[in-house]
């Protein structure tokens, strides 16, 4: 027994003394085969391509850290993934509307962030045009991080670590906006999701039960013309004939476009990992996605605005909507929840 | 055999197709290093006739109201100075000019020697560039003239202060942009020089733009401080756009 415990307790220090003298944590490590863009079989070719902002381990490294940091905020306390939590592919989990600096609450549900690469506009509104300018939203937004990108251009420079880091990934120590901003494009444009249990019976490398085959077969009839697969998106905006919340008052595209034909659409979400990213819906109104199923289900309580796809789905048997459930659960995708390129680099 | 018969048929064949091709290269090559002068465009900023002063000038705008100016700055793009003979000389980068940046009213250009008689510019940055993500230089989002929240950049800004304005602190601030329809801001401009300069060979002109901020407030909308002190989305936009269109003139060339 007292043997036992010596060995164990030697091959614990030798273990540390290890760990401690190479100092890098491997897990952490990012190569070039991790950085290297596989468009998944059945994809479209992205909008984003990595055009002029060359994928390389160090820069990912780079976004990695800085959207892990909360230094990126006006105080301090908040950062990206104060709100995109990786375990819930990159939403907000349980949280209805969005939480800025100072305790203060956003007007939207946080979405999940996987296949950005495929969107050709962000937010739920469409308002931002590029993958590589959507952080200054999230920045400069004073409900959200309330910071101006030439604030967080001063903060960095304060920070030895990160002139190291710069010039690392770019070759000098010079921190300037389109780096912060192009090294941000290559992790979060990266997060890819495509390996669900979906994704595996799509490839035939794995079987569906009676229930999820249903499922997806009422989904292409009912709702795939909006969430199209594979991405389950058209990148287009709809009215999905919930009642306007009247202390938000949100316009949705329609503040953006200035169109009223616009007013009360919102950008329809990937339903991809959606067992992850309760509560649902533009404004978090709904915390289970059988809410969700009902309402898509109830045409009688739909707004007059509501797009006609809407009106195509019709009533919802309560066995629809335990079909529907079923297959909705196969989109989950763990690999790419639990994938270690990006974990915080802050915990190592 | 047979193969490497109509290969070699087909090498000869590329010769003189090559040969002409490196003679247009060469030839290209010296068209694009043309010997020329240096033009220095500047951007004197005035309020009608005065000189503008940032804070501490108080001006009239047409409708009678007094007020100050607290910032000018906006986005030129696009130039193009015409010659006698019909060609232009063409410049796509863009331009930051603010009044609270003296260096910033001044771009230097290097032109070809010959005889130039106007200059096209755009107000604002193009759709292409308000699409291409993380920029730098004038374009860089630290220039705070970008807007996050429906991207794009703010292509002028005109703020100040007059009491006849309701906002708080009876500011007025116009934070233009917007390249899409029906909200579209750019505004092409197209002076013409009342008398043709001609650029020498290692020679230097300048050449002074008059940018009059009282046009932004006159033609062909008068603007009220009193029912229009904030224009910072899409809503009027073009009405300032459409005001700012003509605030350029040419003062002199030397």
């Amino acid at each position: 027994m007292r043997k036992k415990t010596v060995v164990i307790l030697s091959i614990v220090a030798v273990c540390a003394i290890l760990f401690g003298f190479t100092g890098v944590n491997k897990y952490f490590i990012i190569t070039d085969e991790d950085v290297a863009l596989k468009i998944p079989k059945g994809f479209p070719r992205p909008h984003y391509k990595f055009k002029d902002n060359k994928l390389s381990p160090e820069i990912f490294v780079l976004g990695r850290k800085l959207f892990y940091d909360p230094i990126l905020s006006k105080d301090s306390t908040t950062s990206c993934a104060s709100c995109h939590q990786r375990i819930a592919a990159f939403a907000h989990i349980d949280h209805a509307l969005s939480h800025g600096i100072n305790g203060l609450i956003g007007k939207r549900n946080v979405p999940a962030l996987q296949n950005l690469i495929w969107k050709d506009a962000f937010m739920w509104d469409g308002g931002v045009n590029h993958l590589e300018v959507q952080p200054l939203s999230p920045i400069t937004n004073p409900i959200e991080m309330n910071e101006s990108i030439a604030h967080v251009i001063e903060k960095l420079k304060h920070n030895q670590l990160y002139a190291e880091e710069f010039r690392t990934a770019f070759g000098d120590t010079a921190i300037t906006s389109e780096r912060i901003l192009k090294s941000l494009a290559q992790f979060t444009g990266l997060m890819i999701s495509a390996n669900s249990r979906y994704d595996k019976y799509m490839r035939g490398e794995d079987t569906f039960s009676v229930a999820e085959i249903n499922g997806l077969e009422i989904f292409r009839e009912k709702c795939a013309s909006c969430h199209e697969e594979p991405l389950f998106t058209d990148n287009t905006y709809r009215n999905n004939g919930l009642k306007p919340d009247t202390a938000l008052k949100d316009k949705g595209r329609g503040a953006i476009s200035g169109d009223q034909f616009d007013d009360y659409k919102f950008l329809v979400p990937s339903l991809r990992n959606i067992e992850m990213t309760y509560p649902y819906m533009h404004d978090g109104r709904f915390r289970k996605l059988k809410n969700v199923i009902d309402h898509y289900g109830s045409p009688q309580n739909f707004t007059p605005l509501a797009a006609k796809e809407m009106y195509e789905i019709g009533t919802l048997t309560e066995q629809d909507k335990k079909y529907l459930l079923a297959f909705l659960l196969t989109l989950t995708d763990k690999s790419f929840i639990y994938d270690r390129r990006f974990v915080d680099p802050f915990v190592q | 055999m047979v193969k490497n018969q109509t290969s070699k048929i087909e090498l000869k064949k590329l010769i003189p197709i090559v040969f002409s091709m490196a003679t247009l290269w060469v030839a290209m090559s010296f068209t694009t290093r043309p010997s020329g002068g240096k033009l220095t465009v500047v951007f004197d900023h005035y309020v009608g006739d005065q000189l503008l002063q940032l804070d501490t000038a108080t001006y009239t705008n047409a409708l009678g109201q007094p007020f100050t100016i607290t910032k000018f700055k906006y986005y030129i793009g696009n130039i193009r100075l015409r010659k006698a003979g019909g060609d232009v000389v063409a410049f796509d980068d863009y331009h930051l000019i603010d009044e609270e940046e003296a260096p910033s009213k001044k771009i230097s250009l290097d032109i070809p020697a010959g005889e130039y008689n106007g200059i096209d510019l755009i107000v604002g940055v193009d759709s292409l560039h308000n699409c291409s993500g993380a920029q730098s230089g004038a374009l860089d989002p630290v220039n705070a003239m970008f807007w996050a929240w429906n991207t794009g950049y703010i292509f002028l800004k005109l703020e100040g202060k007059s009491p006849a304005s309701s906002s708080p602190g009876h500011v007025f601030e116009y934070h233009i942009g917007g390249y899409k329809q029906p909200a579209n801001c750019i505004r092409h401009v197209s002076l013409s020089f009342a008398q043709p300069f001609t650029m020498e060979n290692a020679g230097s002109k300048e050449l002074h733009l008059k940018a009059d901020a009282a046009e932004i407030l006159k033609t062909p909308k008068a603007i009220d401080f009193s029912t229009l002190s904030s224009v910072t989305d899409f809503h009027n936009a073009t009405t300032i756009a459409d005001n700012y269109m003509d605030m350029f003139s040419v003062l002199s060339v030397k």
